[in-house]
């Protein structure tokens, strides 16, 4: 039985092995090895994409159920070592120039992607809380990784505290779900919910003290306030990593846990869920607007985009959930776009990270206001671009399961969202430049700008493999 | 051509392959060479696709009101989302008005654009292609991609070529117009959900029940209101004219104002009956206010260009009056109009693009006495001038006839009250021509004025041929509306012979009897 069942984590065996070795390798060499082990890295989570393609069909748990591979989790493992990669290709340049070059960085980065995966695995109460944390402490660091910067730590800091209240609520809730119904494993706990009408009080609050664990690591309202000091202090290449990777497992990760084993608590979760939603999507939209940071503005426009994925989940169907994956995989490789542009904002060697240094960009370079100008309008949600799609189908599902109040609120703050992506397209192109970013950017962010930039732009030609995988993704959710 | 040859799908996006050749035309770093190349390349392309789209005029065929030149391919199969192309007597007319002004436009734009000529023909080109779309998708998704995306290359192009308040008028464009269209994309993901799928034809056959229709109208008309523009939220409008460059005004004002009034013919009288019947007093009254009070504005307008802007609001009145007088003459007329006002609007905002180069002031009181300096320019500027006013001969009559004839079958007090507008037009545009053109030439630097060069009369010779024709042989453009027309009423009617008159209307309809008793 366990011979059987181990080659379902290969993916994640490799990586935990790889990063040990080479956290051993990085240590005992003498000659500096990050160059190396950032390739390594690379490699692994290259291989274990390919891995977990490779992973049988259908539902199988493995480890005594703590542990299940399904295509839900593997189209969000996809998109996470997609993630991951674009940032670790964000970050060699910048590393390299700020003489932050070490080889933990990697490494650390490498364990938090396996926390990420073991996430949206988890089949267990007790292996969620194993992979959040060892996300989390991973994150932490790396946060804090410009460690003699008073921003950078202070960033991690913050990080870690709030990080560390929010893994409280959601053990505590956890541990209310263990007294009210004896069980941490998610097949018994649906098991013992199917028929029950009226839950129990403290199940339900145990429930809710989980949904408040997750809503701080996807950072939606009310649990937010870290997100944009964390996201201005962190070194930039850092930030793009927050923005993509743990939001794509823990939203993730929210879908398995409410739709999994407490789908039958539909009503229970959906208004709080749809409240999240809203407060999110409408804080998003408008505590942007006065911004003068591109990071802290980034850092309110993913609260925003958290809000528009939860409408996916809010709806508690299949529809909702296909809406919900297909919203993150395009959200992944339009933000990395952006930060992309992000990290090319420097002049004479310093980066800047005014709103107002991108002035006259469309003049000084066409090429990289074209982009960026994408990923605004794509963000935005106007068509033909990818996040109008992400957009339209997780409002289809709020529309499909009723929830017309979510659906107009969604769209109406979506139109006040549109005002600051906006912005930064006026002054790419309608303002006179003033003193233009160094050049060249480097193949790698030049490279991760173009491949963004042409799937946003072109997602509408050929959309139907994404939306065909994400359909097959949501409705193993649902066992189909 | 063979028939199976994909003209729309040509016609659509022959433009965008226009605009990918002069993103990688080099000039070997001579910016005036680029320039040059840029516009070469942009006119060719828009000619191009104005020939091949002249197989429209010639091949539809005019006695059916089916759809024409159907392209159909799966392009999100699994979600009954698919690419669908196609015309009818209502919208092909529009694909040629389209593929006609952006010639017009870059032939417009030859001098006055001088800075980031490059991108400017890129974003004009990029223009006709979704304005194209827009008229011949035949599925919801691809018309909303095509509806929504021409608010990309316009915000471009009003916010840097445009005028001093230009960032203010192009965010003023685009959030209006984005707010009542993610409310338009709510209806057409409740109707997706209620067809499980995305065809517009099948949506045009379906029978929605009647309290839906009352919701996906209003969601509707929150988007096409915006565009049309119906009063009171016309007043984006006004700015976005007077900022825009000349060739914008002329691509706003002749097709993306009817973008707004197509929406409604398109989609909400022959897909929601019921509810178009309960809202026809709204839009009558809205309708009203927009032609009596935008004219009085427009005579109040120190700014040629606002003038004109305000003159198209009240032009667009008439236009939503006939779409729902719900009979032939009506919604013939509203089309006409809809056409007769694409041109002579455009060719009045390029009469002023004209003396705008020259002077560089759009001020009314900045001239006077051209006609001793311009009399070709003053001849075009009047023929205009009068198919505006609606004086009989030119387009502008032929359209105001017919809408006041179906008016006045529906309802003599509405047919009266826009009448007005027809009065104060007369008086607006005759003043305003009064002023630019006649009096003394007094002001020194109009003393050496040019009159039209050859480019320009190659820009307004099509324009004004157009003018006569529609005006005096009106015949051929009805004869491809009339099918389509026809059946659109029969079936409007038959779908409100199934169901007793709900809502509002009953409601009004009943309050008046009790009235009409009790006084007698």
């Amino acid at each position: 039985m366990m011979s059987q069942s181990f080659h379902l984590a290969l993916p994640e065996i490799l990586i935990a092995g790889a990063c040990m070795a080479m956290m051993l390798l990085g240590a005992f060499s003498r000659a500096d090895r990050t160059a190396l082990i950032t390739g390594l890295t690379v490699a692994t989570m290259v291989v274990a994409g390919i891995l977990v393609l490779m992973l049988p069909e259908g539902r199988q748990t493995a480890f005594g159920g703590l542990f299940v591979t399904d295509s839900y989790g593997a189209f969000l493992k996809i998109t996470v070592l997609i993630a991951a990669i674009f940032s670790i290709l964000l970050s060699i340049g910048y590393l390299r120039r700020e003489m932050m070059a070490r080889y933990e960085y990697p490494l650390l980065l490498l364990f938090a992607v396996l926390g990420m995966l073991m996430m949206v695995s988890a089949n267990d109460l007790i292996a969620l809380y194993v992979g959040i944390e060892l996300q989390s402490l991973a994150l932490y660091v790396i946060a804090a990784f410009r460690r003699d910067n008073l921003r950078s730590t202070e960033a991690g800091l913050k990080y870690f505290v709030l990080g560390a209240l929010a893994s409280g609520m959601l053990l505590y809730g956890s541990s209310l779900i263990y007294g009210f119904l004896g069980t941490t494993s998610f097949d018994s706990i649906a098991d013992s919910l199917i028929g029950v009408t009226t839950p129990s009080l403290g199940l339900v609050i145990g429930l809710v003290f989980v949904i408040a664990g997750l809503a701080f690591k996807v950072s939606a309202v009310p649990f937010h306030m870290w997100t944009p000091d964390v996201y201005e202090g962190a070194p930039t290449p850092v930030t793009a990593f927050f923005a993509i990777a743990p939001k794509v497992a823990a939203i993730g990760l929210f879908g398995r846990v409410l739709i999994g084993p407490f789908g039958e608590m539909l009503p229970q979760w959906q208004q709080v869920i749809t409240f999240i939603a809203i407060a999110s999507m409408a804080l998003g939209a408008f505590a942007a607007i006065n911004q003068s940071n591109i990071k802290r503005l980034m850092a309110y426009s993913a609260i925003a985009n958290v809000g528009y994925a939860l409408v996916g989940l809010a709806a508690g169907t299949e529809q909702g959930m296909r809406g919900l994956l297909i919203y993150m995989a395009i959200y992944v490789v339009t933000n990395a776009g952006t930060f992309a542009c992000i990290l090319a904002m420097r002049q004479k060697g310093r980066m800047v990270e005014g709103i107002a240094d991108l002035a006259g960009l469309g003049k000084t370079q066409p090429m990289m206001a074209f982009a960026f100008g994408v990923f605004m309008f794509s963000l935005a949600g106007i068509p033909p671009l990818a996040g109008f799609f992400g957009k339209l189908f997780v409002f289809q599902a709020a529309i499909q399961a009723e929830l017309y109040t979510l659906a107009v609120i969604g769209v109406v703050t979506s139109v006040v969202g549109a005002y600051y992506y906006l912005r930064i397209v006026k002054i790419m192109y309608f303002d006179e430049p003033t003193e233009s970013f160094d050049r060249p950017v480097g193949i790698d962010i030049a490279g991760v700008t173009a491949v963004a930039a042409a799937l946003t732009l072109l997602f509408f030609v050929l959309p139907a493999p994404l939306l065909g995988s994400a359909e097959a993704a949501a409705a193993a959710l649902f066992g189909g | 051509m063979p028939s199976d040859f994909p003209i729309l799908s040509v016609v659509t996006f022959l433009p965008i392959a226009g605009a990918l050749f002069i993103l990688i035309i080099r000039g070997d770093g001579d910016p005036a060479i680029v320039a040059r190349n840029a516009r070469g390349v942009a006119l060719l392309a828009s000619t191009i696709t104005f020939l091949l789209s002249l197989e429209l005029w010639f091949g539809f065929d005019k006695t059916t009101a089916d759809f024409q030149f159907v392209e159909q391919a799966e392009w999100i199969p699994t979600f009954g989302i698919s690419y669908h192309m196609g015309v009818d007597g209502i919208s092909v007319l529009f694909v040629l008005l389209s593929t006609l002004l952006t010639p017009i436009c870059v032939l417009a734009s030859w001098e006055a654009i001088q800075t980031r000529v490059k991108e400017y023909m890129i974003a004009f080109l990029v223009l006709e292609t979704l304005m194209v779309g827009t008229f011949c998708a035949l599925d919801f998704i691809g018309f909303y991609m095509f509806f929504e995306g021409v608010l990309i290359p316009m915000f471009l192009i009003i916010g840097v070529w445009g005028g001093a308040r230009r960032v203010y008028s192009a965010f003023k464009f685009f959030l209006y117009t984005l707010l009542g269209s993610v409310l338009m994309l709510l209806a057409i993901l409740a109707i997706y959900f209620q067809l499980g799928t995305t065809d517009i034809p099948t949506a045009l056959e379906h029978g929605f029940p009647p309290e839906m229709q009352t919701w996906l109208w209003l969601a509707f008309f929150a988007s096409f209101a915006v565009k049309v523009p119906m009063w009171p939220v016309h007043t984006w409008l006004p700015d976005a004219h007077v900022e825009a460059p000349t060739a914008g005004s002329v691509i706003l004002a002749g097709v993306l104002l009817k973008m707004g009034a197509y929406g409604f013919i398109r989609f909400s009288v022959p897909m929601l009956p019921d509810a178009t019947v309960m809202f026809t007093p709204l839009i009558y009254t809205l309708s009203i206010v927009a032609v009596i009070y935008t004219s009085l504005v427009a005579l109040a307008q120190q700014d040629m260009k606002k003038l004109i802007a305000y003159s198209s609001v009240a032009h667009m009145g008439f236009v939503t009056v006939g779409i729902f007088t719900l009979n032939q003459q009506g919604i013939e007329g509203a089309l006409f109009q809809m056409l007769s006002h694409g041109i002579v609007s455009g060719a009045l905002f390029l009469v002023v693009g004209v003396v705008y180069d020259r002077i560089h002031s759009r001020e009314i009181a900045r001239y006077g006495g051209l006609v001793h300096r311009m009399p070709l320019y003053s001849a075009a500027f009047m023929l205009f001038m009068l198919a505006s006013v609606g004086l009989p001969g030119t387009s502008g009559f032929v359209g105001e006839f017919l809408v006041m004839v179906g008016a006045f079958q529906a309802n003599n007090w509405v047919a009266l009250l826009i009448c007005t507008g027809i009065i104060l037009s007369a008086a607006y545009m005759l003043w305003l021509y009064r002023r630019v053109i006649f009096g003394k030439l007094e002001k020194a630097d109009l003393m050496g004025i040019l009159d039209l060069n050859r480019r320009e009369i190659l820009v307004f010779a099509p324009l004004v041929v157009l003018v006569l024709w529609m005006g005096i042989y009106p015949k051929p453009f009805l004869e491809f509306m009339s099918p389509t027309v026809e059946r659109l009423i029969a079936r409007h009617q038959a779908a409100i012979a199934d169901t007793p008159p709900s809502g509002l209307s009953s409601l009004v309809g009943e309050s008046w009897q009790a009235i009409e008793t009790r006084l007698r």
